[in-house]
């Protein structure tokens, strides 16, 4: 994999085979996760935004669709460029977005913490499989971050 | 993202002085420290959606690594309750209160 500054503003990718797979993988299950908002998967992607509760119900029922569609919407357009070698500035925003969220929703259900040392994985360990995913998503979205923030300058 | 309006404000009454007073008090919207995203992530993402320098988007995201929060954004209900969803929609972790 290769993530790299595009001189219009977007980004060059290149993946390999099982790369592509894997992110296909990934994406699908995000997807039906998405059909089932109250999964408490997802709580991490839709945080309260007060702590009075009668405020968070209000900003609740003006966002959370707002949210939740955008969320779909930035799956649908990584679908929709995996493979490609260009993208735009606003098709790299979506992945942005969307790398997040499947590391939000990995990282919630691995209860991944700050000191959570990705270079000593045990394979006997049965999170291991979904901690290495995780590790290797961070990677590719650290690559992204690095690739469009070079293009933007300040 | 459309206008997000508050109801709550809408409402046209006569203020008590000291409710004039509450009233007028600003919002805060603060980040709070996750052990997921990214440290490089969210300082492009203060730049993006608040049009911060690197060298304040990054001082931000300093703040939130080791206090464990900052305050981002301020201003009346409306404007932070758009800018609590900005940051929603890009997976931080933000909430808000009166200053």
């Amino acid at each position: 994999m290769k993530i790299e500054r595009d001189p219009t503003g977007g980004v060059r990718l290149n993946f390999d085979e099982g790369e592509l797979l894997l992110l296909r993988e990934l994406l699908g299950e995000l997807e039906a996760l998405l059909e089932e908002p109250d999964d408490p998967a997802l709580r991490r992607l839709f945080p309260p935004a007060h702590d009075d509760r009668e405020s968070e119900k209000q900003y609740r029922s003006l966002v959370r669709d707002q949210l939740l569609g955008g969320r779909a919407e930035a799956l649908a357009v990584v679908r929709g460029t995996l493979g490609r070698e260009t993208l735009s500035p606003k098709e790299a925003d979506a992945w942005l977005r969307a790398l997040n969220d499947l590391r939000l929703v990995l990282g919630t259900r691995l209860d991944v913490t700050e000191d959570t040392d990705f270079d000593a994985l045990d394979p006997r360990d049965p999170r291991s499989r979904d901690l290495a995913v995780y590790a290797y998503l961070s990677w590719l979205q650290e690559e992204l971050v690095e690739a469009l923030g070079v293009s933007s300058g300040s | 993202m459309s206008t997000i309006v508050a109801p709550a404000e809408v409402e046209i009454r006569q203020p008590e002085p000291e409710e004039g007073v509450e009233y007028d008090r600003p919002w805060v919207v603060i980040v709070w420290n996750d052990p997921i995203n990214l440290m490089s992530y969210v300082t492009l993402i203060f730049q993006k959606l608040f049009g911060y320098s690197l060298a304040k988007a990054t001082q931000l995201m300093l703040q939130v690594h080791h206090d464990g929060k900052a305050v981002v954004s301020s201003g009346n209900r409306e404007k932070s309750e758009h800018d609590v969803a900005r940051l929603h929609a890009y997976g931080l972790w933000a909430t808000m209160q009166r200053d």
